[in-house]
């Protein structure tokens, strides 16, 4: 295995390359052209992983390992397990579509603007592939910037505000886990992931090392009620943006109660989950509302998020409640797995349903639903794209969506009968306000000239959108080969999730 | 080629013949796409009534087979899989034949309709979706084909997406059913939190030892199969238009007629009382659903069946009817009479499918007026419609040996047969019910074919629908006079549907009337003296005595009873309840949300009051920065990557 260094190079290569496009200077063509290809090149390589990963272990895959900073023993440490490895290809392929996406609409410092995708691509893949605590921090940090810089450069009319907000409340997160990674540090003398993740923890330790982790992940997801910076960064930010922050920048926060909280903490999780479970129920059920009354179809897509990682959040926290009402683990395991395939899915569906908004937006320079109406009329094709990704929005069996929100209700019926009741009550809300917005956006007469004036999808379009159809629906139809990888990655987290750390 | 494939080919043939035309509908033209999805479903068809003639006259093997492994996640297998019995393959050809019959007739009803490409696709769809969900062996393929036949019915009904009030339809539509679906997906999470399995063979295997479970539901303790089961009927409750989930299906009637016939009368709205069926060896060990269920069914049946009399839209009311119909199909189920539901199902599947294309036969020759008060005298025009439309009419009504009189009959006897307060309260609802059946089909009758003819019938060229349209109607006809009276012995008394439908002893309501004769003659002769028949003539009568004697009385009579006649126009205020209750409620519950929780209190206090102290701070640093900002964090990113490589090195 140590031939290659894969997951070197598929950090260093997007952060290379985005070097090199800085240099392009006055050459958008150029600038373009090059940042799309090398994105290909990157998923592609990155598909190395898949084919390469073993999916009988739960053991650490790909690894490499390098003193970095001895003097603390902090270490240049990589490596993925069935939990990371979908999460990376999932970064590699949002990134094609990112960058493809922004052919068209961004005209100013192109360079500048593909740069700081494709060096976003390599941090996110080095933030699911590192297993030092240092290495994964500043990469989870430095993440920020370049996001930063994109929707502060090329945002909205409110974009200071959104950045500020985004930045603010992200980095309030990170500092408590920075700081429980130091505590931690200071204990064992180490910071492996792997270390961590061993050692054993009081609870008066676990408890707070818990909450600190909880900040900085509930943030990131977001979670409720630290959720309000998600839609001002989305209505702020680029479309390609907006992809990225929806369909990856969210997970690492749902990776990191799988890396971090579960298997660290595992008794104070045990203690805390009610928490979670609650604030995740509040996502599911009271973020629809909030989502009904949006009247920004980027405001609403974004609630619908924040609802649909509400899954994500209570997949992974079932199991304490599961062992507790049954008195066994069945169910555990299908709660994480419907949890991890959430995160998938809904890295696709969101960047389908920003890239679809985008394609809206580039047209009439608004995403007021009330501008719209009747654009089935003038964009045929598009219509039915949306129509797609709505209904996988909405979890309409046969899509993406329909498989982790199935299995997480599953899930919850065995924990709790009233969980299940108030999870599955998405059914109808997540319906309501995405085929309501639907009803108002894409059906009826045409409503205004500017609807009349839409031209349907351009051939880059429609290939971007087909391929993100394709993908909805082939995991909604056979999800096996990504629940496949994941098996033994989830029965090793879910032992230790269940192994007392209590000295 | 073996039965798999065979049930593969049924399966799927109509997929491909909707992905063609829905894809390279607009390239390959109109007729092309009508070409290819009818040769797709005449495969099923045939396939379809081979499968049925081996299963029902060559009494083959129950086959039980997975297609594919969906995936596997906790040592569970989520699969997709095929169980055929007698059952399965009845409705097979149901759905298919049915399916075929409205196709054809499409291409004259929707000829110069734009968008004919893509409603050839759509009820292709339908087809395969309808398919997979009879012709699954386990839950979750159940579901996948349940939602599926929701979704093509939420495109159909907003097919004229131009249409407001088609839009709003299809919405109304898909939100109800998924009020079912809420209930439906929670009972799936019973059956596997308590059976471990989504298999329909295991289920039933393990039901024995779940017989007495109990759960806990907060404080109190319920039967388990029997809240099971209850979440499982809310689905079909959504599905099957069951009160208070019915309010969707007369609005339905947005989409085009064929659809209607199809989707909202002849298979689609029948899959709950389907999966009751299939699922019988759960439903009678939960009494208490059972007589819920029967309950349900009968005041659907009564109370939708009261409202047709007052639609003056021709295909409201065969909506109202078709509600009532369905109630009707769901009383059977609560006294355990589940041959006797599907019975009514099938041979509803052809009267019903026949009136609604009649009737849309009519509505192309008034040029797609649909109001009966601006028809008359249309039964010499268009014979062959006025044919088709009084077979279907005395079947619906249940005349003597027509299909609809031996599986409506059957219906009654059954529960007639059962003993208590609730089957004998259902049967006297019902009983009123036939006399209602009966009135308003013929009030319909005489006023589009035997008043006297308006204005706008007497100025207008008005003739009979070309062959396409014709044939299919003769085609329906048949089976909507003689499927009945062919098969009543086998489905009711005999083994058709006995491999699938699992009865306790105690319950079997349907041996009962066995014993007073168990043969069509016998039901027949029964049938002649019977209270039903009388009804349904005397419904008639008073119909033909109303619209054709004595015109002028109808409007006398709304306004002496205008109240209940207001009532009725309303449909009882379900409409106006759910608009003001969960709507508005919604929409201002949503609203207080967005508005004060997340955006004045979260945001305004919480957030932007601490951000305000550091954004001052942080406006002031921007000031500073201004056009540099971008450039400073690219060198701390530079920085911190060189950092790393100078350690690596």
């Amino acid at each position: 295995m140590t031939s290659f260094p894969l997951l070197s190079a598929l950090i260093w290569l997007p952060i290379l390359s985005g070097v090199l496009v800085l240099m392009m200077k006055n050459r958008p063509a150029m600038a373009k052209q090059f940042s799309l290809w090398s994105s290909i090149a990157v998923f592609i390589l990155s598909l190395g992983l898949y084919t390469g990963f073993d999916t009988t272990t739960a053991q650490m895959q790909f690894v490499e390992q390098a003193n970095w900073i001895p003097a603390f023993n902090i270490q240049y440490f990589l490596g993925i397990d069935g939990l990371s490895m979908p999460l990376i290809i999932l970064t590699t392929f949002t990134t094609v579509l990112a960058v493809w996406s922004a052919f068209e609409c961004i005209e100013d410092r192109v360079e500048q603007y593909m740069a700081a995708f494709l060096m976003m691509n390599g941090i996110m893949v080095a933030v699911f592939a590192a297993l030092d605590a240092i290495l994964f921090y500043v990469f989870w940090e430095a993440l920020l910037i370049p996001m930063f810089l994109v929707i502060g450069q090329w945002g909205g009319p409110k974009r200071v505000y959104a950045t500020i907000k985004f930045f603010l409340y992200t980095f309030f997160g990170s500092v408590f886990m920075l700081v429980a990674f130091l505590y931690m540090y200071s204990q064992i003398g180490s910071f492996s992931l792997l270390d961590f993740q061993a050692m054993p923890l009081s609870f008066v330790a676990q408890f707070w090392i818990f909450l600190a982790f909880l900040i900085a992940f509930a943030v990131k997801i977001p979670m409720f009620p630290v959720h309000t910076w998600l839609p001002d960064a989305h209505v702020e930010a680029p479309t390609a943006g907006s992809v990225v922050l929806a369909a990856i920048m969210l997970k690492m926060g749902g990776y990191g109660f799988v890396r971090f909280s579960l298997p660290m903490t595992p008794d104070a999780a045990n203690y805390l989950d009610w928490l979670v479970i609650g604030l995740s129920l509040i996502a599911i059920v009271y973020i629809a509302f909030v989502a009904l009354a949006q009247t920004d179809m980027k405001k609403l897509i974004a609630y619908s998020s924040i609802a649909h990682m509400g899954f994500v959040t209570l997949g992974m926290f079932l199991l304490y409640g599961i062992l507790r009402n049954t008195g066994e683990m069945q169910g555990a395991i299908l709660g994480l797995e419907g949890a991890m395939i959430q995160m998938i899915s809904h890295g696709l569906i969101s960047a389908a349903m920003f890239l679809a908004i985008g394609v809206m937006y580039d047209r009439l320079h608004t995403r007021e639903i009330s501008a719209y109406g009747g654009v089935v009329n003038t964009m045929p094709v598009f219509a039915v794209f949306m129509l797609i990704f709505a209904m996988a929005n909405a979890g309409l069996p046969g899509t993406s969506g329909f498989v982790g929100e199935f299995m997480v209700i599953l899930a919850a019926f065995k924990a709790n009968f009233w969980i299940a009741l108030a999870a599955a009550t998405t059914l109808i809300f997540g319906a309501a306000y995405t085929l309501w917005m639907i009803k108002r956006v894409i059906f009826g007469d045409v409503s205004n000239h500017h609807v009349a004036e839409m031209k349907d999808l351009s051939r880059r379009e429609f290939m971007i959108m087909l391929i993100l159809a394709i993908g909805i629906i082939g995991l909604g139809f056979y999800p096996a080969p990504v629940m496949d990888v994941m098996h033994a990655s989830v029965e090793h987290l879910v032992q230790q999730a269940m192994t007392s750390k209590l000295p | 080629m073996s039965m798999h494939n065979i049930f593969l080919t049924i399966l799927l043939s109509p997929l491909v013949g909707a992905f063609i035309a829905g894809v390279f509908g607009h390239k390959i033209g109109r007729s092309a796409s009508h070409r290819i999805t009818i040769t797709s479903v005449t495969i099923s068809t045939v396939l379809a009534a081979y499968v049925f003639y081996q299963y029902v006259f060559n009494a083959a093997e129950a086959y039980n087979a997975t297609i594919y492994t969906w995936m596997v996640s906790d040592g569970i297998r989520f699969e997709a899989g095929f169980m055929i019995d007698r059952l399965t393959a009845t409705m097979m050809l149901v759905v298919t034949f049915v399916s075929l019959m409205v196709h054809v007739y499409t291409i004259g009803y929707m000829d110069h309709e734009e968008g004919y490409e893509r409603f050839f696709s759509y009820i292709s769809l339908f087809t395969f979706s309808m398919l997979s969900l009879v012709m699954a062996n386990n839950f979750l393929q159940l579901f996948f084909g349940w939602e599926a036949v929701g979704l093509v019915s939420y495109l159909l009904i907003g097919f004229y997406f131009k249409r407001e009030s088609a839009n709003q339809a299809s919405l109304k539509a898909f939100l109800v059913n998924r009020v079912g679906d809420f209930g439906f997906l929670l009972g799936i999470a019973l059956v596997l939190g308590y059976f471990g399995t989504l298999d329909y063979a295991s289920f039933f295997d393990g039901l024995n030892a779940h017989k007495d479970t109990v759960i806990a539901v907060g404080d109190t303790q319920v039967h388990m199969l029997t809240l099971l089961t209850m979440l499982l009927f809310v689905g079909a409750m959504g599905k099957s238009a069951q009160m208070p989930l019915h309010v969707w299906l007369p609005e339905s009637m947005e989409g085009p007629t064929p659809i209607s016939a199809l989707i909202h009368a002849a298979t689609m709205v029948t899959a709950g009382i389907f999966m009751v069926a299939r699922l019988s060896p759960a439903y009678e060990l939960a009494e208490g659903t059972l007589t819920f269920i029967l309950l349900t069914g009968a005041f659907t049946g009564l109370l939708m069946g009261v409202l047709g009399i007052v639609q003056n839209d021709i295909k409201r009311v065969v909506a109202y009817s078709t509600l009532s119909q369905l109630g009707y199909m769901v009383a059977a189920l609560g006294v355990s009479a589940y041959a006797a539901g599907m019975f009514h199902v099938l041979t509803h599947a052809f009267f019903k499918a026949l009136l609604f294309l009649a009737a849309g036969s009519v509505i192309i020759a008034m040029h797609h007026d649909q109001d009966i008060r601006n028809m008359g005298g249309l039964a010499k025009k268009m014979p062959i419609t006025y044919g088709a439309l009084l077979v279907g009419s005395l079947a619906l009504i249940g005349f003597p040996a027509f299909s609809g009189f031996y599986s409506k009959d059957g219906i009654l006897l059954a529960i007639d047969a059962a003993n208590g307060w609730a089957p004998a309260l259902a049967y006297g609802m019902l009983m009123i019910g036939v006399f209602v059946t009966a009135f308003y089909s013929f009030r319909m009758f005489f006023m589009v074919f035997h008043a006297p003819a308006s204005d706008y019938v007497r100025t207008h060229e008005i003739h009979e629908s070309p062959w396409v349209v014709t044939v299919p109607l003769i085609m329906l006809a048949i089976p909507a006079a003689l499927f009945g009276g062919f098969f009543v012995e086998d489905i009711l008394f005999g083994s058709m549907l006995s491999d699938a439908i699992k009865v306790l002893p105690e319950h079997n309501v349907l041996a009962r009337v066995a014993e007073h004769g168990a043969s069509a003659g016998a039901l027949l002769l029964h049938g002649l003296m019977a209270l039903p028949t009388w009804l349904a003539l005397s419904g008639v009568a008073l119909a033909w005595f109303l619209y054709i004697k004595r015109p002028d009385l109808p409007p006398v009579l709304a306004r002496r009873f205008s109240g209940v006649h207001a009532t009725l126009r309303h449909g009882y205020g379900f409409d106006r309840f759910n608009e003001v209750v969960f709507v508005d409620g919604t929409r201002k519950l949503a609203g207080f949300f967005a508005r004060v929780t997340d955006a004045r209190i979260i945001d305004g206090w919480v957030v932007n009051g601490t951000a305000n102290l550091i954004g001052a701070g942080a406006k002031m640093a921007r000031h500073a920065q201004t056009g540099y900002l971008y450039h400073y964090a690219f060198v701390m990113i530079f920085g911190l990557m060189g950092l790393l490589a100078w350690a690596l090195l």
